[in-house]
């Protein structure tokens, strides 16, 4: 069964903007797809129709064979993890404030939301005891994505969203994030759905990529294939993001 | 210095009660707008386009005089009337706007990507407000809440116009008195706890707003604020009510009648006396006499006759008073025979000026008028047995429009030659003390000013025994003992209770 399906998925912005033009996909389970566009493609709109943020104007998004309509939405989003662009960690809490949030929402024991916060804050990387009781503001760029992304898979959740998740990190500490996402997945085998502006980024993580130009996906195949596509808007994409190492990157 | 301590001292019992009175007035009304203004500042912050309308009405709110304000609330039931109620009331009003507006500032300044992150995280709309915004608000609303509470104390002291009590009865009852001890032995201690509220809200919104919160200082916080809510509750607990509520107007002879009517009632009757003094003029009196705020408080004919009923002045005494005795029992109240003098208007000249120019009657101060400044209370200059009448009946005119001054205040402003000519009362103690002269109504413009108590007949047929030791009082005080009475009281500065109980005895 498909994780998450898009049929014939129309949206228009509140001033009547179209982002999405009857976009078909099909996101399969455990699978990483990043989708590709430049800046207002849409990218954004397409992750908050998944989490039921936004509703599709015309056709469905099925999220684990349930149209999102008919999802509650606080049940969906909390199987759902969600990273931000921004972050958006909660200024007034801890590390561990932060990752446990979910926990405590579903009434967990604070035992093991503790358990869980720990656990997670070793599988991204951070000392626990130097970590847990730091706030937000005495963390670095890298270290606030980290946290954004245990946060994200707090109660396991089966799907897992990322928009330009590692976007405004400097080039080493992205790679280095690169590395320790590619290390994650290969343990919880997700299904991930990555927007990025950035084909480097896209060639790095993904499995699949789909690359969205004006409401559509003009092109949807794996790194390698999409590498040797004669589409000039897929050509323009990848002119401006690769390097041989990377499209090459055996993995 | 020494004085307004030894004030404090010599009324330390009395002084305590009022500053927990205080105390509970601002503690009361600031919960209340808290309890109110932030749940409105919510609503507002959640629908933009009421927010706007919302903070206006507020603001138009708090430019409202808080005298005024009391004065819109007198009649409305339930929350209106006099005493603590209304006060507080009020002061909620006042209270309101800067928790509302500090509200809606402290949601709508969080990030919205904070905001985005919760809702996608699966937070409902009622946790969101709880684990998110309210925390991230929480400082900013603090300080709303410190401003409404500073400026609470600071309007508490004009509660005391209408009987809430609070420290703004030192401050009223020294004006009154023109001593200004009694002013700074209730002023002082508001501007101090001014400080105290100010200083103290600030360190709880520091504690809040630095995020190592640890379980003990969250403790200490918590307990600071218990203690806070504890103290008014304290103050409440000790304060006995009397069954009977004896009222008076705020200056020197009115505060010493109603003391009069509350020591005669408790000697000779044994029922509990609540005193209301110093309320805040005639409407406020008859209005809480209306309602059932007060039981019995002393009226004067002539002004119960213009200014409650709204008649045209009347010369003849015995008919004055007949005529109102009529109109109070058509409304449910009983007019007691007259107390014995007559506390008509007196226009005062300085006794220098008398001497020097011969003047004996008004028709002589006519004559100089072009060329002097007139000082009037504001009663009189808006009542239609006051200023206006006088200046037609005379032909009265002065050098400019008279300046509106407070009565108690007008004595010392024509003794020291800020003004030449005032409208005191005839038992004033001062016009002795300051060597002021009265000139002569020979035209007979003022009309009669019989001193008498005026009782709600529902109370008088409950407590029969009331009437019977009010009218006891009737012809007792003279016009003179009315005068030295007030010179007591204004001049040498003595307490009220204690001249009031001398003048008893030596009946």
């Amino acid at each position: 069964m498909p994780s998450v399906e898009f049929r014939g998925v129309s949206f228009a912005r509140a001033g009547g903007q179209r982002v999405l033009d009857r976009f078909d996909l099909i996101v399969e389970t455990g699978e990483v797809f990043a989708l590709v566009g430049r800046s207002g493609a849409g990218k954004t709109t397409l992750l908050k129709l998944v989490n039921r943020l936004l509703l599709p104007d015309e056709g469905a998004v099925v999220v684990e064979g349930r149209d999102t309509r008919e999802w509650e939405p606080i049940r969906l989003r909390r199987r759902v993890g969600y990273v931000l662009q921004e972050v958006g960690l909660f200024p007034h809490m801890t590390v561990a404030g932060n990752v446990g949030v979910v926990p405590r929402l579903e009434g967990w024991p604070p035992e093991r939301t503790a358990t869980r916060v720990g656990e997670l804050l070793e599988l991204i990387g951070l000392d626990r005891d130097r970590f847990a009781a730091r706030w937000p503001d005495e963390l670095s760029g890298g270290q606030r994505q980290r946290v954004g992304v245990a946060r994200a898979l707090a109660v396991d959740p089966p799907i897992l969203l990322m928009d330009e998740p590692f976007g405004a990190l400097d080039p080493i500490t992205r790679t280095e994030l690169h590395d320790e996402f590619r290390r994650i997945q290969g343990r919880l085998r997700k299904t991930v759905m990555i927007v990025t502006h950035d084909m480097r980024e896209a060639f790095a993580l993904a499995d699949r990529i789909g690359v969205l130009d004006a409401g559509r996906l003009i092109a949807l195949d794996t790194p390698q294939a999409l590498s040797g596509s004669a589409d000039p808007r897929v050509r323009d994409l990848l002119a401006g993001a690769a390097t041989p190492a990377l499209l090459t990157d055996p993995r | 210095m020494t004085r307004l301590f030894a004030f404090w001292v010599s009324h330390r019992a009395e002084f305590v009660s009022l500053l927990a009175q205080h105390v509970t007035l601002v503690a009361v009304s600031t919960l209340a707008a808290v309890a109110i203004g932030i749940p409105l500042g919510i609503f507002a912050a959640r629908r933009p386009r009421l927010s706007a309308p919302i903070v206006g009405l507020a603001n138009v709110v708090q430019t409202i005089p808080s005298l005024a304000m009391f004065g819109f609330l007198l009649p409305v039931p339930l929350v209106g009337g006099i005493g603590a109620r209304a006060a507080i009331v009020v002061l909620i009003l006042y209270g309101l706007l800067p928790i509302v507006r500090t509200t809606i500032t402290g949601l709508v300044s969080i990030d919205a990507s904070i905001r985005e992150a919760g809702v996608a995280m699966g937070m409902t709309p009622r946790e969101l407000l709880r684990l998110v915004e309210l925390p991230l608000a929480l400082p900013s609303i603090a300080g709303g809440v410190r401003v409404a509470a500073v400026v609470g104390v600071g309007s508490a002291t004009i509660a005391a116009a209408i009987g809430a009590g609070g420290l703004g009865e030192y401050i009223y009852r020294g004006l009154s008195m023109v001593d200004s001890t009694v002013i700074l032995a209730g002023a002082v201690p508001a501007a101090l706890l001014a400080l105290v509220v100010d200083a103290g809200l600030l360190w709880v919104e520091r504690q809040l707003s630095a995020r190592r919160r640890t379980a003990s200082r969250r403790a200490a916080v918590a307990a600071a604020v218990v203690v806070l809510l504890m103290l008014p509750l304290a103050a409440f607990g000790g304060r006995s009510r009397g069954a009977i509520v004896v009222g008076s107007k705020n200056f020197t002879e009115q505060v010493i009648l109603g003391e009069l009517l509350a020591q005669t009632i408790e000697r000779d009757t044994g029922l509990g006396v609540q005193r209301r003094l110093n309320l805040g003029g005639t409407l406020i009196c008859d209005r809480a006499l209306l309602t059932g705020d007060v039981d019995v408080y002393v009226e004067y004919t002539g002004t119960a006759l213009t200014a409650v009923f709204h008649q045209p002045a009347k010369t003849d005494a015995r008919a004055v008073f007949d005529d109102v005795r009529d109109q109070y029992a058509r409304t449910g109240r009983t007019l007691l025979p007259p107390l014995g003098f007559d506390n008509t208007f007196a226009i005062l000249v300085r006794g220098s000026d008398a001497r020097a120019k011969n003047l004996r009657t008004i028709d002589d101060a006519v004559r100089e008028a072009p060329g002097w400044r007139a000082g009037f209370g504001y009663e009189f200059l808006e009542r239609p047995d006051g200023y206006p009448g006088l200046a037609s009946a005379y032909g009265l005119r002065f050098a400019a429009a008279p300046r509106v001054m407070d009565l108690a205040l007008s004595y010392r402003a024509l003794a020291s030659g800020q003004v030449d000519l005032i409208a005191g009362d005839a038992t004033a103690g001062l016009i002795r003390a300051l060597d002021l002269v009265q000139l002569e109504d020979t035209r007979h413009y003022f009309p009669p000013y019989d001193a008498a108590p005026v009782a709600r007949a529902a109370t008088l047929l409950k407590y029969p025994q009331i009437r019977i030791a009010l009218e006891r009082l009737a012809g007792r005080v003279t016009a003179a003992d009315m005068r030295s009475l007030n010179y007591a009281a204004d001049v040498e500065h003595r307490d009220v209770p204690q001249i009031v109980a001398e003048f008893l005895k030596s009946k």
